[in-house]
């Protein structure tokens, strides 16, 4: 026993020993050793002599810079030209900004030729650029040029090769090189290596291209374009599949991926390693062998297994339940899948290393997207297993709106195109990141009207700051007499009674002459009386005289007090981006008529506040002046400023739909709302109103040909079902019912156009805080707002 | 440690039986362990001494002359040049920084050597001061790292930040040798000053293979996009004068032009500008004529004006940076010190740190070619923007181009986002000044969505133990339509909720959590239970709404889905005689708060309230048992910069079996309890984020002359 003892304490002591001396070092990475060891880091040593240590170059040196006479600016510049070409092409050595001075930033697109077959996805490419405001007929006014011939398909194994391209574009007169022409590319090369090489030259040319390499990218220069599929839709398109912000993210999978197993061959490396993070309860990731002819001839042994699995599962239904999803290279880099998850709110974990990730120039994907390393795919589920919950959520919200904004339909992916070459033309009038990456997103916060983010109407709270403390009213005139009629005179008293107010413009949008100056009453702000062209959307024009950001938009026959205005504009300042007004109309789904209908009923929902009085920034009002000044471009008019023209109304609204909103009365209201609910995404907001307003129809007798004037305010108008569709122009008095069916046309027009129903409905109305309570009325602010 | 012992105890039994027979040699076995168990125990009390006498060079004050020099043999070898094609997944070796829960690359530094050839010329200058400075701010930061073993990336020591300084070939067989050269593979090297004459290249002309390159002056055919890092010529000037931030305003010149060395041509270009412009654009030369002892880059000329630089920047409102022999140039730094807007001439440059920083923000770059028409499109910026550029210019330089640390500690910042790109830091990190960060609100949800009306609320009464009146607002909100679940926070430990069979029975799911503590925090827990993103937070007293009330309550919260939106407001006041902030529950004609006896959320506020709460509110709350809903509105309010949403007219709370017997004095020490709350917190949050409105939301047919029967809430309008 005895021994027995000693053995125990024998092995008891060794153990002992060796453990402190094996497991030292790491025993004192504990407790008291920690602090020596602290001390002994060994860092950059503190050099006695450092203060006298010379400084890397002498201030002189620094400021002479080398011999400069050497080298002409001129000189460097011209030898660049022939240095820089093909593949180290940049803007300023391959393309020609000279051809875009005079008539700015204009798009060609070559004359389709009748024997050229072109694939869906390159014509909805055309029509998208053709629909776009900066397109033109005229190559001799052209900045930029678009080939008919579809280069979208460059796998010469493909149905849709066209064979030949060179000596095509090569006989075009206006080919030049290539300089200033874009070439839209979705698939490049073939089996096995995928190279990017497009099977013709393209010279000068700027590439859009799907799956770009960063490799091949020219930066500044080239632009990554995402992969879409052919269904893909040419406008509005489908919105995201995020209906709700929940925390923790409440989806059944964390991580899904389902697609092909590559068994040999370029991007298999990934592939082929995706079935290692499957563990079947959050994390899915299924592989299938079959694809291609003979893929039984590379068939492993996990092949047959991961086939059945692979079927066990639905694509779109992980798609739907994932939080995040894996986007792994293909055979190219980019995939459907990555636009898929993006409309699906399931954020991206990017696996191809080198891929320039589409208008990465503009679009900062490290808030929408995981950029993953195929490298490190197996850290992939811890990786994403530690990003915070909240930053999910701004990942998931991102997601959502950089598809709609960039990437639903065919019109968006081209326009940011255009968009991002045109920046580049003007680098000092040209998008911060940050309009990019914000609501509502580049193609809506255009820099021809300001660069400045505190001139919108959506940035003021990521700004810092606050929309202008006063407004700008502005009242239509359309009386055909020759001096101001009463209830102007009276809207004019009232609207200067407000300590809001800074100034009151008066369009006088009749082609009666211009009332004296003195019949018009003596006011506190300045007022001031403009001459209009008569048109109807002139109320929309942005004159320089607009110095505020907020807009009270009037017309004669509205009747308003003080009392109204300064409540409205108080509600204004909280919801500057949205349009807040007092009468208000409504939108509805006729199913049996299978088209939209537009109500001025009593309704318990709104999604319409009439222009005719209510607040609006004045930057949607500019939207919509581009639009009357592209048609002025035909009718040339003295207001037409340059500066306007680029324009958010001009691009959105082809001519056809917009000579109909300036030939319908009724459709300026409807017109106004849908923009700005297409850009906010929120309804208007309706606020309390006096509910006395004299019901009387405006008379529009005399003073000019055209139906001015809105609905009296409050009116129970007609059902607008039973009138029959007709479009009368100039007719004075006309029936109310052509006015709703004017309205219901305008409202489906513009559904059309944009693909879908901007507008959205609200249930509620904004009240003084007091309003219609058993108060005394001396406690109320607004009293006036209760006068019966 | 665990794995060694549990070898050792496992070989043991089997050594028994042979030991018993040989007792030799088990007492010499024996006596060797014991022995060699003390030599360990010595070498173990003086192994950390050892390691201090070997680190003491930290403290041990030493000359940069007294570093081991290293002959470079003729023959040994030369790295291959730069490979332009380098980006991060082909030339970079992510296994070396692995995946660490801290995110951060880990940096080793190279011990300083100094090279000399073989005939003991020396190559360069040992080591300048600003890298010097440079190493150091690595040194002393979080990224270091002393383990050779454990380093992602590697600089050395060997200073090529002005290659006019340096020796190339024999720079490039010194970084050859370094230890862990590899290719240059993950190897990162800082050049401000690259090229030479004639034709002064772009990028660093040491051959360095695979290494990244964090360089001054890069142009866009030289710049390997993601994989090398644009970096500003660093301005001594910065640490001489201390310019003091100038406020917003007009300054005296428009443009100003202060660069020393313009090619004739450009400086034909100015003065065009000039002439056309007048006054306004000023251009500094050399002065011809300074008293000695006066340092010349500190003066500069127009005509026989002398000014004072960089003085003389602040005095500007635009300052010309214009490409000299180099693409970089140091004066950048000294005008955005100057908080002067640079406009940037200078075609193909890649600006400093252009990977995160938002350039259009803070400068005009304007394309050579244009350079005529300067004038005009520096005059179309607006006057508001102007000053923003300033304020912007300014920060840049103050966090990242202000000294040899800040544009260290930057690089490596970019290069960390790369690698960590999941937790790399934003746009606006980087990009606001820290009054904009101070100012601005970003809401954490910020997508405008109108949440379906199917998807419903959830209720979540709060019970200590008041069973009958509970029973009571359950059989009341069952009756709101959009109700679909129902939760019960049973705050009472010391108390049983009734048996199952007692509740009332209601159309949707009734579930009952007890909590541990009571404590009022516990409403606002994000319970697992709540699956719909509303949340309706309702006392258990509050029976007095209506079913139409809180419906329209929750259509309200759907267009509002980020706002509180309740019933009656409150709102704070400035109370100028106390000089603090007061509580007022009067009829008021505004509001800022509501209160949340009855109020529709976003669970999302739920998490940040138990998670994110800032400084010890949550705790206060708790000790007072009171202000809950006070804290709730800050956080809201704090967090998406957006007011508050009162529904309907009702103004208060009132329970028809309270009788008033409490009377005034209570009311009152409420209301003193109230404002200290208020006063706490907004001292906690350091500013006051509740928004006062004036207006509530009604139905959109409310009191108006309509058919009650067509209007979807007509039950809404009492007190």
């Amino acid at each position: 026993m005895q021994t027995w003892k000693k053995y125990i304490f024998l092995t008891f002591l060794a153990s002992w020993l060796l453990l402190f001396f094996f497991g030292g070092d790491q025993l004192r990475h504990f407790a008291f050793f920690s602090r020596r060891k602290a001390e002994a880091r060994r860092n950059w040593p503190h050099w006695t002599d450092q203060s006298l240590l010379k400084s890397f170059a002498d201030p002189e040196e620094l400021q002479s810079d080398g011999d400069i006479s050497l080298l002409s600016p001129q000189e460097r510049r011209a030898a660049w030209l022939s240095v820089y070409k093909n593949s180290r092409c940049r803007m300023e050595t391959c393309f020609d900004f000279s051809r875009c001075k005079k008539n700015g930033f204009k798009v060609f697109t070559y004359p389709q030729e009748k024997d050229q077959p072109l694939s869906e996805s390159y014509s909805k490419i055309l029509t998208s650029i053709e629909r776009s405001r900066y397109y033109t007929p005229n190559p001799k006014e052209a900045c930029l040029f678009i080939l008919s011939i579809d280069t979208l398909d460059r796998d010469h194994l493909s149905g849709q090769y066209v064979r030949n391209v060179d000596k095509k574009i090569h006989g075009f007169p206006l080919w030049n090189g290539g300089r200033n022409h874009l070439i839209f590319n979705l698939y490049s090369g073939t089996w096995p290596n995928y190279t990017e090489d497009l099977g013709f030259d393209i010279g000068q040319a700027i590439l859009a291209k799907a799956s770009f390499y960063t490799e091949n990218f020219r930066p500044g220069f080239d632009i990554s374009i995402p992969l879409f599929s052919k269904d893909h839709p040419q406008r509005g398109g489908e919105r995201g599949w995020l209906y709700q912000d929940s925390i923790p993210p409440k989806k059944k999978y964390l991580l899904v991926f389902k697609g092909k197993r590559y068994l040999t061959g370029i991007g298999s490396g990934t592939r082929n390693a995706l079935h290692h993070i499957h563990n079947g309860k959050d994390i899915v990731s299924l592989t299938t062998c079959k694809h291609g002819k003979d893929w039984e001839k590379h068939k492993d042994t996990r092949c047959d297994k991961d086939n059945i699995d692979y079927e066990k599962f639905d694509y779109q239904e992980l798609l739907h339940n994932s939080t995040f999803c894996i986007i792994p290279r293909g055979r190219r880099l980019g995939s459907f899948r990555f636009l898929e998850a993006l409309q699906a709110a399931c954020i991206p974990v990017l696996l191809s290393d080198g891929w320039e990730l589409p208008f990465a120039e503009a679009i900062d994907w490290g808030k929408a997207a995981v950029v993953g390393n195929e490298r490190l795919l197996l850290q992939i589920p811890s990786t994403v297993r530690c990003i915070h919950p909240e930053r999910v959520l701004a990942f998931q919200q991102q997601t959502q709106f950089l598809w709609d904004a960039y990437f639903s339909s065919v019109d968006k992916i081209v326009h940011t195109t255009l968009e991002i070459i045109k920046d580049r033309l003007l680098p000092h009038h040209s998008r911060s990141r940050f309009l990019w990456n914000t609501l509502p997103g580049g193609l809506l916060a255009l820099p021809d009207f300001s660069t400045y983010l505190g001139d919108f109407p959506f940035y003021y709270l990521q700004h810092g700051s606050s929309p202008s403390e006063k407004f700008t009213a502005f009242i239509r005139a359309t009386s055909p007499a020759g001096s101001p009629s009463q209830s102007i005179l009276r809207l004019i008293q009232a609207t200067s009674g407000s300590q809001y107010c800074a100034q009151i413009l008066v369009l006088w949008s009749c082609e009666k002459p211009l009332p004296p100056s003195g019949k018009w009453p003596q006011t506190t702000v300045p007022l001031t009386i403009i001459q209009g062209r008569g048109k109807l959307s002139d109320r929309f024009f942005p004159y320089a005289a607009i110095q505020t950001d907020a807009v009270l938009s009037l017309d004669e026959h509205t009747s308003l007090s003080t009392s109204e205005v300064d409540f409205a504009f108080m509600v204004w300042r909280s919801f500057p981006e949205r349009i807040v007004g007092f009468p208000s109309r409504s939108h509805f789904w006729d199913p049996e008529q299978r088209r939209w209908g537009y109500t001025s009923k009593w309704t318990n929902e709104l999604s319409i506040v009439l222009t005719a009085a209510a607040f609006y920034h004045r930057y949607p009002a500019r939207e919509k002046f581009g639009g009357t000044v592209g048609l002025a471009a035909f009718s040339p008019s003295p207001r037409s400023l340059p500066r306007y023209y680029h324009n958010l109304f001009t691009e959105y609204l082809p001519v056809g739909l917009r000579e109909l909103v300036d030939g319908l009365a009724a459709c300026e209201d409807i017109l106004m709302n849908v923009l700005v609910a297409a850009v906010t995404k929120l309804p208007p907001i309706k606020v309390t109103q006096r509910k006395q307003h004299k019901e009387t129809v405006p008379q529009q007798v005399g003073c000019k040909d055209g139906d001015v004037g809105t609905p009296p305010v409050g009116e129970l108008s007609p059902s607008p079902l039973h009138s029959p569709p007709a479009k009368v122009k100039g007719m004075a008095g006309m029936a109310g019912g052509q006015r709703f069916s004017q309205q219901q046309d305008c409202l489906n027009q513009l559904v059309d156009w944009f693909g879908y129903m901007p507008l959205v409905s609200s249930q509620l109305r904004l009240d003084p805080v007091l309003f219609k309570d058993q108060v005394s009325i001396l406690r109320k602010k607004y009293p006036r707002l209760e006068k019966p | 440690i665990m794995c060694a012992s549990a070898k050792y105890n496992t070989r043991g039994p089997a050594l028994i039986p042979r030991m018993k027979t040989k007792h030799r040699i088990y007492y010499i076995t024996l006596f060797s362990i014991v022995l060699l168990g003390l030599i360990a125990t010595g070498m173990f009390q003086f192994w950390p001494h050892s390691i201090e006498s070997s680190s003491d060079w930290t403290v041990e004050k030493r000359s940069v002359h007294d570093v081991p020099v290293v002959k470079l043999p003729a023959d040994s070898p030369i790295p291959e040049r730069g490979d332009l094609s380098c980006r991060m997944h082909t030339c970079f070796d992510v296994y070396r920084c692995g995946f660490n829960p801290k995110n951060k690359i880990k940096v080793y530094i190279y011990s300083l050597k100094k090279y000399v050839d073989e005939y003991g010329t020396s190559v360069s200058n040992t080591i300048s001061r600003e890298y010097n400075e440079l190493l150091t701010a690595i040194s002393d930061s979080e990224f270091y790292t002393d383990d050779v073993n454990r380093a992602c990336l590697f600089v050395p020591s060997i200073d090529v930040l002005n290659q006019n300084a340096l020796r190339i070939k024999e720079t490039a067989q010194a970084l050859a040798q370094l230890s862990r050269w590899d290719r240059g593979t993950n190897h990162l090297l800082f050049n401000m000053l690259p090229g030479g004459p004639p034709d002064y290249n772009t990028a660093l002309d040491v051959p360095r293979d695979r290494a990244l390159l964090a360089g001054g002056g890069f142009s866009t055919w030289t710049y390997r996009q993601g994989y090398d890092v644009s970096i500003p010529v660093y301005s001594p000037l910065s640490a001489e004068v201390d310019l003091p931030e100038k406020g917003p305003g007009p300054r005296r010149y428009f443009i100003l032009s202060s660069q020393m060395a313009l090619h004739p041509e450009y400086r034909s270009e100015l003065e065009a500008l000039q002439a056309e412009n007048g006054e306004s654009v000023l251009i500094l030369d050399k002065c011809t004529n300074l008293s000695d002892g006066v340092p010349p880059v500190r003066k500069c000329c127009h005509k026989n004006q002398v000014f004072d630089y960089p003085q003389v920047l602040q005095e500007s409102t635009f300052c010309v940076v214009l490409r000299g022999a180099r693409l970089g140039q140091a004066v950048l730094s000294d005008v955005l010190q100057a908080g002067c807007v640079p406009v940037i001439i200078a075609d193909s440059y890649i600006l400093p740190f252009s990977e995160v920083l938002d350039w259009k923000r803070a400068s005009v770059v304007i394309p050579e070619e244009k350079m005529p028409e300067m004038y005009s499109i520096l005059r179309s910026v607006p006057q508001r923007q102007i000053e923003e550029m300033q304020r912007q210019a300014r920060w840049f330089w103050e966090a990242y181009f202000r000294s040899m640390k800040a544009i260290a500690l930057a690089t490596l910042q970019i290069i960390n986002d790369r690698i960590y790109p999941y937790a790399a830091i934003s746009y606006e990190e980087w990009n606001d000044p820290p009054a904009v960060k101070w100012s601005s609100v970003s809401n954490p949800l910020f997508l405008p969505l109108i949440p379906p009306q199917s998807q419903g609320f959830t209720a979540i009464v709060l019970t200590y133990d008041r069973v009958e009146s509970l029973f009571r607002v359950i059989t009341e909100v069952s009756k709101v339509p959009s109700l679909s679940k129902l939760l019960v926070v049973w705050n009472n430990q010391n108390k049983n909720p009734p048996e199952d069979s007692l509740w009332p029975k209601i159309r949707v799911p009734l579930k009952v959590v007890r909590t541990a503590e009571n404590k009022l925090s516990n409403r606002f827990f994000p319970y697992d239970e709540i699956e719909t993103e509303a949340v309706l937070a309702i006392d258990d007293d509050i029976i007095m709404l209506t079913s139409d009330e809180l419906q329209f309550g929750y259509e309200v919260w759907r267009e509002f889905p980020d706002r509180l939106v309740g019933y009656p407001g409150r709102l704070h006041l400035w109370d100028h005689e106390m000089n603090k902030w007061k509580y007022e529950s009067e009829w008021t004609n505004e509001v800022s708060m509501v209160l949340t006896g009855a109020a529709f959320y976003h669970k999302y506020f739920n998490y940040l309230y138990t998670y994110k709460m800032p400084g010890d509110i949550k705790n206060w709350v708790d000790a007072h048992m009171n202000c809950e809903d006070i804290a709730m509105n800050f956080l809201v309010a704090n967090v998406t910069g957006k007011s508050v949403i009162k529904v309907t007219p009702r103004k208060k709370f009132k329970c028809p079996e309270c009788t008033a017997i409490d009377g005034l004095s209570l009311d009152q020490t409420h209301m003193v309890e109230r404002s200290e709350c208020i006063n706490k917190f907004a001292s906690v949050f350091g500013t006051m984020p509740l928004k006062v409105v004036e207006h509530r939301a009604d139905p959109v047919l409310y009191k108006d002359d309509f058919p009650e029967k067509l209007k979807s809430f007509p039950n809404i309008g009492s007190l």
